[in-house]
C-alpha cells in the first residue's frame, strides 16, 4: 500500500497531478450551477421590483 | 427534417429545455467514465518499462490536452455558424466554451510541466509543442476578454466568434508540432495509423478518461450556454416562464 502511495519515487508528481485535475474539474462543475442560481436570484428581484 | 432542426435548436427556448433533458444524461456518465479513468490508470495500468509510475500523469495529461483540442476547434465551428447564419445558440457556444477549453489548456500544461521535471529534468522549454500550447491558452483567455470587453452582447459574439475562428491555425500546429520540429515532448503514441504503441491494460483506462472528459465538456458546456442565454434574454417570455417554473 505504501508502495502504491510512493508511486516508485514519483509520488510527488503523480499526486500532484491528480490533484490539481481534481480541482479543476469540480471548480469545472460547481461554477456554471453557482451562476445559474446568482442569475435566477437576480432576475427575480428584479421581477419583484417592476 | 434537419433543417427544421437546426431552427429549433437556434431557438433559446427549444434549446433551455432540451440542454435540461440531456444534463442528467450527460453528467452521470462524465463523472461515472473519470473517475473509472482516473483510478484504473492509478491502480491496474502497469508502470511503464521507461518511465516507471510517472507515466500515470498521462491519463490527466493527455485528456486535458485532446479536450483543449477538440474544444476550441468546436469554437471555431461554432464562431463560423454564428457570424454566418447570425445563430443566438451558437454565439452562446462559442462564450461558454472558451472558459472551460482554457481550463483543460491550463490542465494540460501544468500536469505537462509536473511531468517534464522528473523525466526532461526541466519544468518548462521553449520549444514547439509547449510554445503552441501556451498560445492556445492565450487565444482562450482573449475570446474570454474580448467578449466581456465589448459592451454590446451581440457584436461582443461576434468580435469573439472571429478570434476564435482567426485563431484555429494554431490547432494543426499543435498537433503536428511534434512532427515538424525537433522537440523534447515525445511523439503520439495513441492516434498512429498502424497500432497504437501502447498496451492495451495501459491505453483503456486512458480512453476510458478521454470519453469521460468529452462529455464532462458537452455537459458543462449546455450548462454555461444556458446562463448564457438566459442572461441575454432577461425580460423575454421564456426566461419569465423558467424563473416562475425552475
Amino acid at each position: 500500500m505504501s508502495d502504491w502511495w510512493s508511486m516508485g519515487g514519483y509520488g510527488a508528481y503523480v499526486w500532484s497531478s491528480f490533484g490539481i485535475a481534481a480541482v479543476v474539474l469540480v471548480w469545472n462543475m460547481l461554477w456554471p450551477y453557482v451562476q445559474l442560481r446568482q442569475l435566477r436570484r437576480r432576475l427575480r428581484q428584479e421581477e419583484e421590483q417592476v | 427534417m434537419l433543417i427544421r432542426w437546426f431552427h429549433q435548436l437556434g431557438s433559446p427556448p427549444y434549446f433551455q429545455s432540451l440542454a435540461r433533458r440531456l444534463s442528467p444524461w450527460l453528467a452521470v456518465p462524465a463523472v461515472l467514465l473519470t473517475a473509472w479513468g482516473f483510478y484504473a490508470g492509478l491502480v491496474h495500468a502497469p508502470p511503464d518499462y521507461q518511465q516507471g509510475d510517472a507515466f500515470r500523469i498521462i491519463y490527466v495529461h493527455v485528456p486535458a490536452a485532446w479536450l483543449s483540442l477538440f474544444v476550441y476547434t468546436g469554437m471555431a465551428v461554432a464562431g463560423a455558424v454564428a457570424l454566418v447564419w447570425r445563430m443566438k445558440v451558437a454565439e452562446a457556444f462559442v462564450i461558454a466554451a472558451a472558459p472551460i477549453g482554457a481550463s483543460f489548456t491550463f490542465l494540460a500544461l501544468v500536469t505537462g510541466s509536473i511531468w517534464g521535471k522528473p523525466m526532461w529534468g526541466t519544468w518548462w522549454v521553449w520549444d514547439a509543442r509547449l510554445t503552441s500550447e501556451l498560445i492556445l491558452l492565450f487565444l482562450y483567455l482573449g475570446v474570454m476578454a474580448l467578449e466581456n470587453a465589448i459592451e454590446e452582447p451581440r457584436s461582443a459574439a461576434r468580435a469573439a466568434s472571429l478570434l476564435a475562428i482567426v485563431g484555429v491555425v494554431n490547432v494543426p500546429i499543435i498537433h503536428y508540432s511534434v512532427e515538424w520540429w525537433n522537440t523534447l515532448h515525445q511523439g503520439p503514441t495513441v492516434t498512429r495509423f498502424d497500432a497504437p504503441a501502447i498496451e492495451w491494460s495501459m491505453l483503456l483506462p486512458l480512453l476510458v478518461s478521454a470519453l469521460g472528459f468529452t462529455l464532462l465538456f458537452a455537459w458543462l458546456v449546455l450548462v454555461r450556454m444556458r446562463v448564457v442565454l438566459l442572461r441575454r434574454e432577461a425580460g423575454s417570455r421564456w426566461v419569465r416562464e423558467w424563473l416562475q417554473n425552475p
